[in-house]
């Protein structure tokens, strides 16, 4: 207790007493983020403003031993963000400025908390274009999507959020501040530390400043929506469309449960009547657009599709996309807990996972809901359930035992965009295997030997002494 | 303050209702008291797991938990960005009754100010009016004004002197003195319909219940208007008084049974949004959960009946002309869906212009009776409020509700801009008399 009192003091001195959350009101609001059936109360929640922030707390953290688990706004998938026993919760949702948009070098620099969206009409205001979109990219972080390297409707064309990263400027876990990375778009000089700090999820530093590459915004661009009377026509219309060599911006999937919940909650006029959709968007050069679109308008109706619709204004594209990112929460509609993993796939052994994932649906008497990215294999099975249903519960993890078994058969992963973090925390070993599991115990160690930041996330530390 | 062993208004709740929020976070960016200070304490997903914690017995209602429940605003924006479709609106008006009835808030001035005003003022409206006749005597008289340049108030607490600034301007007549009881439609009967004047309302804007009347009676609307009429129990649901809200909803439906007309048409989208859902508030009353129901079904938004029975051109043009845009008053976008059917109205209008307003859905900060609880929250959402009105460069607002139209005229006349703020069915009616000039 004098414990606590006393951090409680020394952290109110580094950030301000009111920038210190202690109240049981204000813990068990921090008890959470996006993942589905978590939560574990923190020991304090502090508000940090600036770098120096960020440094001091980390400084103090080290000297009380005490885990620091960092927080954007908690929409993260994997429990990444969920805080763990008596630790601080150290919420960067105040860091919010974009310091600079560098419209010569095509780079915007912005502080961690500053929302996907945010990033992405800062850039559309000067004529630029930041690809990365996750679901909920209208409140994500980006510090939290550095974190994750999370990705998006147009990963298939545009990559993730890695491949938009150019610079870095993170606190280690003992307190030092470090940058990594420039504004050069060639740069070989020592490892990519940058690289290794994207997609670790909290557990190697804190970032306080992200550098981003933006692009030219494209030209065009055109967004359809095909239906299907078959998942296989439609995970084959995708096949045909990679292999015509068109690589559109978008080709996202919904099942007809997905469909359903979607059209319930934003009225978009979804097609009701069919057992898949493909919403399918291509941008670029006028003329290329135009082309593709046809293409693709050829090869869906070649495969029997049901129906096909061009969006006819901006607008109407913008709903569709929109309409689409809701799907995951849309489908809670249907049961009072979701269960949503992100298993990929290459993309060649599509339709086979999704066949599969129907099949483990039945066998263990489970309501799913499948959407996701087909374009590059990455699949959203949401499984309905009820946490308080316990038996339904374990079967659910028995289905998803199977799934990521499959999905690392066909050479694919546990996670494509979602993170590690907790929830998948069981399966990365049999995924990585021994060397690379020991690779990254040392990595680990080596930058945080305390195990201070986000202590349990992702894997363990190895048994035995060290 | 209330009898003990009470079911908990929280855990009383279906379980399926609070259990709903998956905590996605997609209502962050639409609460304006997340966007203000960033703690997931003020957003609808940290509130909703306050609620839910109750609910579990993992959180006994304290002073933090009912102080976050009111300084929610009850705009329900979380409510139109909800994928999931939560239903906030009965979360937070049990989490509100469970407030008030821990007793955690209670203070003796509190418990008197709230028995004045939702038990003896609202309770029977014939006392609202005897009061409002009082204040219209203070500022019909010059006292008023007396007051204001006397420089009495400056010895009052700081409080109290912005409280005055605000007091509305009373209208010299109410609802019932401009209103005939049954006013005949104009050409062919096609509807019968009733108006509810309200309480605010009928004190504040009786012009606005007058322009609605004549509206309805020019587009085929027999008018049924009662003189004596109740509050709909808006205020009390929002204020954690469900059992009286309850009472008013079943006055309300012994008044105007939903039987004897086509439609029952507010023009206050606070109550509206209400007024919808006394199924809800009633399924457990044997006697009245059915004509609950059949009630739901009547009552329009003037704006959605209007839109629904297509709107008579005018023959007469507004003069001057108006550049007008249209400020979305939370109970009738979020609480009632209501977006496209304003803008119809004053589209019908000759001689308006239509200019859209940026965040036309973020609340002005008037909330009910939020801008005179939490004035500090209420200014800063008003301030933003009026930056987006002026940058749209009009002569007039139109907002179809009576705290907004106070709101955002405040706001207009504390920056000395001479914008007019109106309902869009006044524009309507002032073209509809053009006609006749």
């Amino acid at each position: 207790m004098a414990d606590t009192l006393q951090r409680t003091a020394r952290l109110q001195k580094i950030v301000g007493a009111d920038q210190v959350l202690t109240s049981p009101e204000d813990l068990l609001s921090y008890s959470f983020d996006g993942t589905a059936a978590m939560q574990q109360l923190p020991g304090v929640v502090v508000m940090v403003s600036s770098t120096e922030h960020v440094r001091d707390v980390l400084r103090l953290a080290n000297e009380l031993g005490c885990p620091v688990v960092t927080r954007g706004s908690g929409t993260g998938l994997s429990g990444g963000s969920l805080p763990v026993p008596n630790c601080i919760v150290l919420c960067t949702a105040r860091m919010n400025r974009i310091l600079e948009v560098d419209a010569a070098n095509l780079t915007l620099m912005a502080e961690p908390g500053v929302t996907t969206q945010a990033i992405a009409e800062a850039a559309a205001s000067v004529g630029l274009f930041y690809p990365p979109d996750p679901g909920s990219m209208k409140i994500s972080t980006i510090g939290g999507n550095v974190a994750e390297n999370s990705g998006g409707l147009r990963g298939l064309k545009y990559g993730v959020t890695r491949n938009y990263v150019m610079g870095l400027e993170v606190v280690l876990p003992d307190g030092e501040v470090l940058w990594t990375g420039n504004k050069c778009v060639k740069d070989v000089a020592g490892y990519s530390l940058r690289d290794l700090f994207i997609g670790s999820e909290g557990t190697l530093g804190v970032m306080t400043k992200v550098l981003l590459r933006l692009i030219p915004k494209p030209a065009a661009k055109r967004t359809l929506v095909a239906t299907f009377d078959a998942m296989d026509r439609a995970a084959q219309t995708v096949s045909d469309i990679i292999a015509a060599r068109i690589i559109p911006c978008t080709l996202e999937f919904l099942d007809r449960t997905t469909i359903h919940c979607v059209e319930d909650f934003a009225k978009v006029g979804l097609p009701l009547n069919c057992e898949a959709l493909l919403l399918m968007e291509t941008d670029g050069h006028p003329v290329v657009v135009a082309e593709e679109a046809a293409q693709m308008e050829a090869i869906a109706r070649a495969q029997g599709c049901m129906e096909i619709r061009v969006a006819q204004t901006e607008a109407e594209a913008q709903q569709l996309s929109t309409a689409r990112r809701s799907a995951f929460s849309a489908l809670a509609r249907l049961a009072p807990t979701t269960i949503l993993e992100d298993a990929t796939v290459p993309r060649s052994e599509l339709a086979r996972m999704i066949r599969f994932v129907a099949e483990v649906a039945k066998k263990y008497r489970l309501r799913v809901g499948t959407f996701g990215h087909m374009g590059d294999g990455n699949l959203h099975p949401t499984f309905l359930t009820d946490e308080r249903n316990l038996d339904e519960m374990h079967r659910v993890e028995e289905a998803f035992k199977e799934i990521f078994e499959e999905a690392i058969r066909l050479g694919g992963t546990i996670t494509g965009e979602h993170g590690v973090g907790l929830a998948k925390k069981s399966f990365l070993p049999r995924f990585a295997g021994d060397a690379q599991m020991r690779v990254l115990r040392e990595l680990r160690k080596a930058l945080d030997p305390s195990g201070l930041l986000n202590p349990g996330k992702m894997f363990d530390p190895a048994k035995g002494p060290a | 303050m209330s009898p003990p062993g009470r079911q908990s208004p929280l855990k009383g709740l279906d379980y399926s209702v609070v259990q709903q929020c998956m905590h996605c976070g997609l209502c962050l960016p639409t609460c304006p008291t997340y966007d203000a200070t960033k703690l997931e304490r003020n957003s609808p997903r940290g509130r909703i797991a306050l609620m839910r914690a109750v609910a579990d017995d993992r959180l006994t209602p304290s002073k933090a938990f009912a102080e976050e429940m009111y300084f929610c605003l009850g705009c329900l924006a979380c409510m139109t960005a909800c994928p999931a479709g939560v239903n906030y609106a009965e979360l937070f008006e049990n989490a509100r009754a469970e407030a008030e009835q821990s007793g955690v808030l209670d203070s003796p001035r509190r418990t008197l100010l709230r028995t004045l005003v939702l038990k003896w003022l609202f309770g029977d409206l014939r006392r609202l009016r005897f009061v409002g006749a009082l204040l219209r005597f203070y500022q019909r008289w010059g006292l008023q004004a007396f007051v204001r340049r006397s420089g009495v108030l400056r010895l009052m607490p700081p409080r109290l002197q912005e409280l005055e600034a605000m007091t509305p301007v009373v209208q010299p007549r109410v609802s019932s003195q401009l209103i005939a009881p049954l006013t005949p439609a104009q050409g062919t009967r096609r509807f019968r319909v009733a108006v509810l004047t309200g309480c605010a309302q009928d004190l504040m804007f009786s012009d606005v219940n007058r322009d609605t009347v004549e509206v309805l009676a020019r587009n085929g609307c027999e008018v049924f208007t009662p003189a004596r009429q109740v509050c709909c129990g808006s205020l009390h649901a929002h204020n954690g008084e469900l059992d009286q809200a309850r009472d008013q909803a079943r006055r309300q439906i012994d008044l105007l049974p939903p039987d004897q007309f086509d439609a029952i048409i507010t023009n206050a989208a606070g109550c509206g949004s209400h007024l919808k859902h006394y199924s809800a508030l009633l399924s457990d009353d044997p006697r009245y959960a059915q004509l609950a129901k059949a009630w739901d079904g009547k009552v329009k938004d003037i704006h959605e009946w209007l839109a629904m029975i297509g709107i008579e051109p005018p023959q007469g043009r507004l003069n001057p002309e108006s550049r007008v845009t249209y400020h979305e008053a939370c109970h009738l976008c979020h609480g009632q869906k209501i977006t496209t059917q304003p803008r119809q109205v004053l589209r019908a209008v000759p001689g308006v212009t239509l200019v859209e307003l940026p965040e036309s859905t973020w609340c002005c900060g008037s909330a009910g009776i939020y801008n005179l609880i939490q004035p500090e929250m209420a200014g800063q959402l008003l301030d933003r409020k009026v930056g987006h009105i002026l940058s749209t460069e009009v002569d007039t607002v139109a907002t179809g509700n009576p705290g907004c139209l106070l709101q955002v005229r405040q706001g207009m006349s504390q920056r000395g801009k001479a914008v007019r703020v109106v309902h869009p069915v006044t524009l309507l009616a002032e073209a509809y008399r053009r006609e006749r000039a």
